[in-house]
């Protein structure tokens, strides 16, 4: 049994044996204690112990509460929160306070969660190692002078570090399961459409989706049944009602088929982290499971694709930000094009500024049809090489990330060998379907290793099954660095 | 043998904006009504604050349908949304969603009346769905401008028609025609002051029998037919001389300018924006079912060309006639409404419908559903006339009287006792009395001076107060005087 489960959490909090006060205030010390971590943007400590106080309210009253009531959590800093500075990591958005909340962040208040604060990440979710954050870099809580990976590095760093026992990320090429393989814990990127992008503060709207680090595949699965569902604010977000996975997660896996796909262990990945996938996928056979060996020809296609079509899409979602009605506004600007330009040059970091610029060049007259056009004819490729394997195998497997957490500096001077890091995890964004990375083990260098299972659109209940029986069977997920409390 | 040159031809093709009246906006729940406070009617969505999504408005999809299946055009099953992108401050997300490639209205007709009596067909390429954008205010503060986002979001129609049109009068009648069919379909209220409707038109000439298009001018944002027919006529001009000066067109956008009746440039095209249009990647493509445009196929009223025929072959009426009844669908419809208790009676009915109602409605510039006479008040006093129950001078007394409010018809005619007098002894006790009155006249008229046969006339009809039916008073008149 997982000490730090949410499901323990809740029944002591339903026992009363300890208060969502109790815990807040621990999430908050820990939160203090591990400040080296930079994990955090800010921490909303008034705020998380009035939500702490109501539901313990309400558990006095005898209220019917729901399995997250009282359980203290983090947001990352793109989710919009009402009164709350949203700064999407970004200087841009220093000062920017939304006047709403994001679907997520509502269906986690309702569901009684308690968020201490928001989360580092790159800014606007465009980096692989948290190091393009205009506050700071966060630190991999297994080694300091390692990136705990990104976009969702602040969530992920929390959660490894045991300051809370999940957070909120978003996922557009990976940025939910690199971090988590980075750092020793679960991450699970849903379907498109399965969760609401209602507030979620867009990078590249075709691929952006809401996730959840944590660290089990079955807290995922309570998170991810409080915040899928329906919303019509979102024309993207998709009807499935009545879809529950926590209640799933007790399916034996015999007969079930694992396709490895051979792309993902090709080309720079790490010796012995495939050799530790493939230690976790000889535990997943042990459980039942076949493995299948496959072939995904179009995946080396993936960063290419990715890389135009999310910038593309950045450079106009990012248009917004011109210093008129909200976010950073030059003080110096003498004309409008200086506003804009002024405004965007010293609102945006070098990252952001790069994409826009790329994304505006594949736009461009003449090189639409080389760039845009041409990428999204291999999105569908893509697609087609995941639809055609899933005629045959029922999850695909392969390593998270190709390496185990780089250092803090190692390759913030390279953008092409920051973006290789997301080899194995944007063809899933490009064809939209829902993964998860369940740690597998140590590198050689001691790091974490994440293996990546891909399902089916909509299978998440398969998916977070099969990883919860790898869990049941191993201790992974329950290795934490050294000093966590 | 050199020929002399072919006359010069204008080609114009027109971009109409109309405004689709729906309460919210294309992407927001916002409202849409004109002239309230600025920014009082611009949410988060039309703000473009962050983490904001548009979502369609089913409601303005539905009229650009509606629009479509009138001009018979092809309904597009499957239509996208592209963002146009640049930077200007009343354009708050960078962008403007509208469709590029794949519009919802395809190419369909429209049957044009031109002013010279021929009927041309136009092609019209396309419609489709967008979003306006904020405007800028100039003039509020000192050295700043403002932007009020009232407007943005509003959804518009940009209706797109083939360069087929070669006069301005053409381009007028056309023009005319899209706003009488908008307006019909109850899909934009087609006010050109508050720019519910406005064009811009794409101007080039040519000589006779080329096959190749000039070099072409749009001028942007005309907003009333006059503007558009004197811009228009302004433009042929100057390209032509410039052509026949030996210097070429500059494909550019213009400015017209209506206190001086020119054109002028606005900004070259060659330093125009890149809009980079690509597919929304907010917004999955719209989908339209077979059954919602059956359905809306159906819902079709009666098209003002279709009834325009009708009251010609059917009706008799004059084609004058039927094109101003039918230039509104409420006109129209008012007229069938009178007519409907006055069968047989199309031509009185058109004649009170296009005179008096018509004249009072422009001097209280309103619209004929606001009219304080209804056109069952109308088919009333329409009754009394046909009736001979009252004169035709008197019916316009008495609706002038219903127009102000005075009651309807027979209230009034009983009220006033403005009964026609068609009583033979009261008309005659009347006779008697103006002819005793003016027993010199009488015998003046005996000795051959017919001409006082109106003052007799007159001086009865003022006894009578006007009521005196005026054939019989006439034929009651002469007997008498002819000492009957």
């Amino acid at each position: 049994m997982n000490p730090v489960s949410i499901a323990s959490i809740s029944a002591e909090l339903a026992a009363q044996r300890v208060s969502a006060l109790e815990l807040t205030d621990q999430a908050l010390a820990r939160a203090e204690h591990a400040a080296a971590l930079n994990s955090f943007i800010r921490l909303d400590a008034d705020a998380a112990r009035g939500a702490a106080r109501s539901i313990d309210a309400m558990r006095a009253n005898g209220s019917d509460l729901q399995p997250l009531a009282g359980i203290p959590f983090a947001h990352k800093d793109i989710f919009c929160t009402r009164g709350i500075a949203t700064t999407c990591g970004s200087r841009m958005l220093q000062n920017f306070v939304p006047p709403y909340d994001a679907h997520v962040v509502e269906r986690l208040a309702q569901a009684g969660a308690v968020s201490i604060g928001k989360t580092n990440m790159d800014e606007f979710a465009m980096g692989s190692s948290n190091e393009s954050s205009a506050y700071g870099a966060a630190a991999n809580p297994w080694d300091h002078t390692r990136v705990p990976g990104g976009s969702s590095g602040g969530s992920a760093a929390a959660v490894a570090a045991g300051i809370v026992p999940f957070a909120t990320g978003t996922d557009t090429g990976g940025s939910v399961r690199q971090p988590a393989a980075f750092c020793g814990i679960t991450g699970l990127k849903p379907t498109y459409g399965r969760v609401s992008r209602y507030g979620m503060i867009a990078y590249a709207s075709s691929l952006d989706c809401a996730g959840v680090l944590a660290r089990s595949a079955a807290d995922c699965a309570v998170v991810l049944d409080a915040i899928a569902g329906f919303d019509a604010r979102d024309a993207t977000s998709v009807e499935r009602p009545g879809e529950r996975t926590a209640a799933a997660l007790s399916q034996p896996l015999a007969g079930l088929r694992i396709g490895v796909a051979r792309e993902y262990f090709s080309g720079g990945v790490q010796a012995d982290v495939a050799d530790r996938v493939h230690a976790a996928l000889r535990e997943l056979q042990r459980c039942g499971a076949t493995l299948v060996d496959i072939g995904l020809p179009n995946a080396h296609h993936a960063i290419a694709a990715y890389y135009v079509i999310a910038p593309a899409e950045a450079s106009s979602n990012l248009a917004r930000y011109d210093g008129v009605r909200y976010g950073h506004r030059a003080a110096q600007a003498r004309s409008l094009d200086e506003l804009y330009s002024l405004s965007r040059a010293e609102g945006f970091g070098a990252e952001v500024q790069r994409r826009i610029l790329v994304g505006t060049y594949a736009l461009s007259a003449g090189y639409y049809d080389a760039y845009y056009l041409r990428a999204q004819k291999v999105r569908r490729l893509i697609a087609e090489d995941f639809a055609t394997a899933f005629a045959g195998v029922d999850l695909i497997a392969g390593p998270t990330a190709p390496t185990t957490a780089f250092r803090i500096g190692e390759k913030s001077g390279d953008a092409l060998a920051m973006y290789a890091a997301d080899v194995n995890t944007v063809a899933v964004n490009l064809a939209g379907l829902p993964a998860i990375s369940v740690p597998a083990g140590f590198a050689d260098d001691g790091l974490p290793v994440g293996l990546q299972l891909i399902a089916p659109a909509f299978a998440e209940a398969r998916l977070l099954n099969a990883a919860h029986q790898l869990q049941q069977a191993t201790d992974w997920h329950l290795q934490v660095p050294a000093g966590t409390p | 043998m050199k020929t002399a040159a072919q006359p010069w031809q204008a080609v114009i093709g027109l971009e109409i904006h109309a405004q689709l009246s729906t309460a919210s906006k294309l992407f927001s729940g916002a409202a849409t009504a004109y002239g309230a406070d600025p920014n009082t009617q611009a949410s988060l969505v039309d703000c473009a604050i962050p983490g904001t999504l548009p979502v369609p408005n089913r409601e303005a999809v539905r009229k650009a349908i509606q629009f479509g299946l009138a001009i018979d055009a092809t309904i597009a099953r499957h239509s996208v949304f592209a963002r146009k992108n640049y930077f200007y401050p009343d354009l708050p997300k960078g962008y403007q969603i509208s469709q590029y490639e794949l519009p919802v209205v395809g190419a369909g007709r429209l049957s044009v009346r031109v002013d010279d009596g021929r009927t041309i067909e136009v092609l019209i390429q396309r419609a489709h769905l967008e979003e306006d954008a904020g405007k800028s205010v100039h003039d509020a503060f000192h050295a700043e401008t403002g932007i009020d986002l009232n407007r943005a979001g509003t959804p518009l129609l940009e209706i797109v028609s083939a360069p087929v049109m070669h006069s301005a009068a053409e381009a007028v009648a056309y023009m005319r025609t899209v706003h009488t069919l908008v307006r019909w379909l109850g899909i934009c209220d087609g006010n050109m002051q508050e720019g519910s409707f406005r064009c811009d038109c794409n101007v080039s000439v040519r000589r006779s029998g080329d096959t190749q298009l000039g070099t072409r001018t749009e001028i942007k944002n005309v907003n009333s037919f006059r503007f558009v027919e004197k811009a228009i006529e302004y433009e042929i001009e100057r390209q032509i001389r410039a052509l026949e000066n030996g210097d070429s067109i500059v494909q550019e956008t213009r400015l017209y300018d209506p206190t001086r009746h020119q054109t002028r440039p606005m900004r070259s095209k060659e330093t125009a924006d890149d809009y980079r249009y690509f597919p929304d990647p907010d917004l999955p493509p719209l989908t339209i079912a077979e059954a919602d445009i059956a359905r809306e196929r159906t819902a079709l009223p009666e098209l003002p060309q279709a009834r325009r025929v009708r009251y010609v072959t059917e009706l008799g009426l004059p084609e004058a006639d039927a094109d101003q009844l039918c230039s509104d669908r409420a006109t129209a419809d008012y007229f069938e409404a009178v007519l409907a208790a006055l069968p047989g009676q199309a031509k009185l009915c058109a004649n009170w419908v296009l005179g008096e109602v018509a004249a009072k409605i422009n001097e209280a510039v309103i619209e004929i559903s606001a009219a304080p006479v209804t056109a069952d008040g109308l088919a009333q006093l329409l009754t009394r006339l046909r009736e001979g129950s009252i004169s035709g001078k008197i019916a316009k007394d008495v609706f002038a009287a219903m127009w102000n409010g005075e009651g309807d018809a027979d209230a009034i005619i009983q009220a006033r006792g403005l009964k026609q007098i068609s009583d033979t002894g009261a008309l005659a006790a009347a006779i008697d009395a103006v002819l005793a009155e003016y027993a010199g006249q009488v015998a003046d008229y005996r000795n051959g001076n017919e001409k006082l046969l109106q003052f007799f006339v007159g001086q009865t009809m003022k006894r009578t107060r006007g009521q005196a039916n005026p054939q019989q008073l006439n034929e009651l008149l002469k007997q008498k005087l002819a000492g009957n």
